[in-house]
Parts: C-alpha cells; structure tokens; sequence
C-alpha cells in the first residue's frame, strides 16, 4: 500500500489544479514552471490550505476528504513541512527552533544534522546551508509520518547548493520517509528525487525517472526542465529507412527514429557539436546560424545556436573562440536524434 | 549665494525650535524649581494624579485587553468588510474632541442610547470615574489599535503557518510566534495610547466633568487652576511634559528592542 495517497482539484489565478499521486517510502520530485501549483500541493497536504475537491490519506488515515467532510488541522497531521525560506522562528535560538514540535527527538536530529554547536545560535547568525538543515531538523522533530520540502536549495547560493543537496540527498536516503519535494530545477530534481513529476499549470504532464524524462520527454515542458532541445516538425519515412522531420522553421534533420506526422525532436545538448564550417564527418544534421548567447556551467558552455543549445567544454569554445553573433554550425549525428510523436 | 541659502534654512529651523520650545522651557522658568515640587504635592495635584492613573490603568486593560486580540484578527486575516472596519477604528483619532464628548453622552449619557437602560438598571455613568475610563479609551484605543494590526500584519505568514505545522493550535501559535514578534510594536503602540489617554481633555471634561477627587485627570486639573493658582497648573503642565518626554524617548527604542530579524 502506498503510504500517501492524494487527489486534489483547486482552482488557481487562470487555470485548475487537478492531480492524483501516490507516494511510497521514496522522495517524489515536482518540478515546474513557478506558478504551476506546485506549492498548493504541499499546503493541501499540511492542511495550510482547502481545496475546493480532494482527498488525503497518509498510512490509511484520512486527513482530507472533501466529500465526507473530513478536513484535519495542521496541528493534527503528521506533516514536517519545510519551507521555502525555512520559515524559521527569528527569536527562538536553533535548540528551541528544533524542539518547537517536539522534544523527544530534539536532541539525536541536532547531533546528526550537525548542529550541536549551533543550539544557542539564532536564526539570523546562520549561513543559508545551516538554516537548511535546522529547518529539517525542526521538521523532523516531530516524527512526521510525510516529508514536504518546498524549494529546500532555492534560497542558498550557487556555491553551498550543490554541498547542501548532497547532504539532503543523504539525509533523505537514510530517512525513507514519504516524501514531496517541489523545485522548479531539473538537476536538484534528479539528484533528490527517485520519481519525478513534471507539473504545469496544474496537471502531471509527465511522471517518471529521471532517466524516463531525459530519454523521452513528452513535452516541451519537460524537455526544457530537463535541459534538452526540443523542436517540433513534421515527419517523413524514407526509402533508406531512415526520418526526415521538415522542422517548424524549414530546416531538414535525419533520425533513426521511425515516425510520420507531427512530432517533437528530442537532441541532447551534449551531443551537439559546434564548428566554424560544417564538418565532413558521419554526422548528417546540420544547423547553420549566428550564437545568441553563451552560458558557462561549471566547466561547460551551454550555447544558443539558433533554435539549439549545445553543450561544448569550456575549452573548446575558447579554441574557436565563439562569442554571441558568430554564425557556427552545429551538427549531431541521426542516430542521436529522438522522436517523439505529438499526434 | 550658497552660503546665504544655507544661512536662510538655519534661520529658518531656529525660529521655528524656539517658536517650538519657549513655550515649554517657561513652564519650568516661571516660576522656581522649588515652587514647582511644592506645588506637585498639593491636594489638587495629588488627587488629578491619582484619577489620572487609575483611570488610565482602568482603560489601558480594556484597550490592550480587547485590542490585542481584534488586532490579530485583522492583522493576519483577509475578510469582506476588513476596510471598512479599517477605517471605523481610525475614526476616533481625527474626531474633534468635542464630537467624542457629545457623542460619547448621546450614547451612556443619562437619556443616552445605552445610558437610559443603564440607568433603568441602576447604573450611572455620566459624570463618574467610569464616564472618564469610557473616554480616555475611546480616544486611546485606535492610537493602540492601529499599531498592533501593523504589527501583526508584519509577522511572516509562513512562521504561523510553520508553527501550525509543528503540532501548535492557533492559540499557541498566537502565544509562542506572533505575540513574541509583534512585542515590539506592541510595546509602543501601548505607550503612544497612554500618552493620548493621559493627555485626554475635551471628550473627559463634556461627559464626565472636572470633579476634583473623582473626574479631575490632570489636563482638567491643569484648565480648573488657570484661574485659582496659575503655580499649580504650571506645576501640573511641567510634570506632564516630562511624561510626554519620557512616552517619546521610549517609543523610539522601544521597538530596537525586541526586533528581530528574520533574514
């Protein structure tokens, strides 16, 4: 049996929020554009906020259930609901702030979050990645039966992010508790959660691994959360058993892929490469147009070339010394290029 | 040219300070330092004294008693009708005086709306130490009113809603989160409704008269010896200039106090 259970139906500012999900022991990811209804998700489930339909039920209790009337105050769930700038109590110390919800379990979080020489410490003295881990600490204190973790990495910088996520990783490992994690970033969403639920504008377009996605986006939606091109056109089957897609804008790409009709094309970026003239290779697209912008990741380039983004080292892009404006090509290979019917 | 426009906003600030505070420095050099004490210690004084903070004690429970939950409700929640609620409590503080009095003996005034069941019922509150607690809130509480909303309408939503989630009811989350953190505004919202009670002459004077010993606050006390012993009206004034004194310098900090930041 699944632990959390959950359908909910609310009204939002231009459209509805409408889903079902079940939870088990894992840590289930929603991602989306801000405004989705991510955030909703989580204050339904805490009981912050009532939805017009729905229906809740953790372990086979109901704390919702719209149609029976049955709508369980915060106090009484069983939620350890983190918040997004953490929410915590600005004039309590980090030991306080830890045993507000209960004190049985204060001192073992305290001591296996790292925070034993914080307790006297306020809120305001902390860096972002220790108030992350004491409003977990705080969250967990309570011994909830469902973990909400609402953008837990957006308010720290670039720098602790990726050390924070790691020890929420593994915090969230050793807990096995029913967990939803929202984020509106594909990565945190693929480093935290085990199943991942692309959310836009209210609905699961798509619900998966994050494997599942990046191998078959089924949209737009969650080809760009997962950082992937995608681009609509229509196929063709050819004599040589290969697909030709006309794209949107005219240009002609090869695929593998068997398809006909509408479809979306799915190409890695890190499978695109870039040259100043168009490489006499294996490769059989080939985009031709100037770069519009240069973005360095870590020790990448993620380029904009027309309606592509590469994704070259560092290196290379100063070797060819691209820069916004140059005309490139870029070219990546048929047995590169994924399909994705759109009938 | 510049020279002479910066001399021009020095004149200009040290005519109107001293416009300002002449007025206040002669109540301490009319008359001598010693008469003034003397003064303070007279029967008139004494009584004015004592009317004054018991009435104001009286009316201070029932303004921060009443007012700090109604301030809660408003500051924290959306309803129909909240503006306009808004704006009812912020009308006694630009009422003229006189409108607060009559309007105060045209509702518990003896033939009043209320004060004719009262006094069917054996209650009179014209003209008694209750007329003056009535009135000192009446014109108090929106002064405390209005900075308790701001002060709770300032608390972050999400530390109530997380304190919910910790397993408090909306009463312990009141008690432990938004009381503690709106304190500071609170503090001086209370201070800045005593003054104003303290201070509170026109409403008082029309609906419970100036009965020395019983009605006589000290703004009354002050008006009823201008023409029996100016000394002792001085004496009262310079005594009350102190307390205002003493009202600003503590809403000024008061509030650095108990701040804390949530960043």
């Amino acid at each position: 049996m699944d632990a959390l259970q959950l359908s909910l139906a609310h009204p939002l500012r231009s459209f509805g929020l409408e889903l079902e999900l079940e939870v088990g022991a894992e840590t289930l990811a929603l991602v989306g554009p801000s405004g989705a209804g991510k955030t909703t998700v989580l204050r339904a489930v805490a009981g912050l906020l009532h939805p017009q339909r729905g229906r809740v039920a953790v372990n086979g209790r109901v704390w919702l259930d719209t149609e029976r009337a049955i709508d369980v105050p915060p106090e009484r769930r069983s939620v350890g609901l983190v918040f997004q700038e953490y929410a915590l109590f600005p004039h309590m110390t980090v030991a306080q702030n830890v045993a507000y919800g209960g004190t049985a379990r204060a001192a073992e979080l305290l001591e296996s979050l790292g925070l034993t020489a914080l307790v006297r410490a306020r809120p305001a003295e902390l860096s972002g990645g220790e108030r992350q881990r004491v409003a977990l600490a705080r969250a967990l204190a309570r011994d909830p039966a469902v973990l909400l973790l609402d953008e837990p990495l957006s308010a720290l910088d670039a720098h602790t992010r990726a050390h924070v996520r790691a020890e929420l990783r593994e915090a969230l490992g050793r807990l096995r508790l029913p967990t939803i994690l929202v984020t509106h970033d594909f990565e945190d969403a693929a480093a935290l959660g085990e199943r991942i639920g692309v959310i836009v504008e209210g609905k699961i377009v798509q619900l998966g691994t994050a494997a599942d996605l990046i191998a078959l986006p089924v949209s737009p939606f969650v080809a760009e959360f997962a950082g992937l091109n995608f681009l609509r056109g229509v196929a063709r089957a050819r004599d040589d058993g290969l697909t030709e897609v006309v794209l949107e804008e005219g240009t002609r790409l090869l695929s593998t892929d068997p398809g006909s009709g509408p479809v979306g094309v799915v190409v890695y970026p890190w499978e695109v490469a870039l040259a100043l003239e168009a490489p006499v290779d294996s490769t059989q697209n080939h985009v031709r147009a100037p770069i519009s912008t240069l973005v360095p990741v870590a020790n990448r380039v993620r380029v904009r070339v027309g309606p592509l983004t590469a994704e070259i080292t560092a290196a290379s892009a100063e070797r060819l010394g691209l820069e916004p404006g140059r005309t490139v090509v870029a070219s990546f290979k048929a047995t590169g290029t994924r399909l994705v019917e759109l009938g | 040219m510049r020279r002479a426009f910066d001399l021009l906003l020095v004149v200009a600030l040290a005519i109107l300070l001293g416009f300002l505070l002449l007025p206040l420095l002669a109540l301490f050099l009319r008359v001598s330092p010693g008469t003034l004490f003397a003064q303070l210690g007279s029967d008139v004084a004494l009584d004015a004294l004592w009317v004054t903070v018991k009435t104001g004690l009286i009316a201070h429970v029932l303004v921060v008693g009443l007012g700090t939950p109604a301030a809660y409700l408003l500051g924290t929640r959306q309803f129909r009708g909240r503006s306009f609620v808004l704006t009812a409590i912020e009308l006694p503080l630009v009422l003229p005086p006189a409108v607060a009095g009559i309007a105060l003996i045209a509702a518990f005034g003896r033939r009043g709306l209320l004060g004719g069941k009262l006094e069917a019922a054996g209650i009179t509150i014209s003209l008694t130490q209750a007329a003056v607690v009535l009135a000192v809130a009446f014109v108090a509480s929106p002064f405390y009113l209005r900075q308790a909303i701001e002060a709770f309408a300032s608390v972050d939503r999400a530390l109530l809603d997380a304190s919910r989630t910790l397993g408090s009811g909306p009463f312990r989350t009141f008690r432990r989160v938004a009381l503690p953190l709106a304190a500071g505004g609170l503090g001086a919202g209370s201070v800045l409704a005593w003054a104003r009670g303290t201070g509170e002459f026109g409403a008082t004077i029309m609906f419970a008269g100036s009965l020395q010993g019983v009605t006589q606050t000290l703004p009354l006390a002050i008006y009823a010896q201008l023409d029996q012993d100016q000394t002792v009206a001085i004496a009262v004034g310079a005594l009350l200039v102190l307390v205002s004194l003493a009202v600003l310098v503590s809403v000024k900090f008061l509030p650095s106090w108990t701040r804390f930041s949530s960043a």
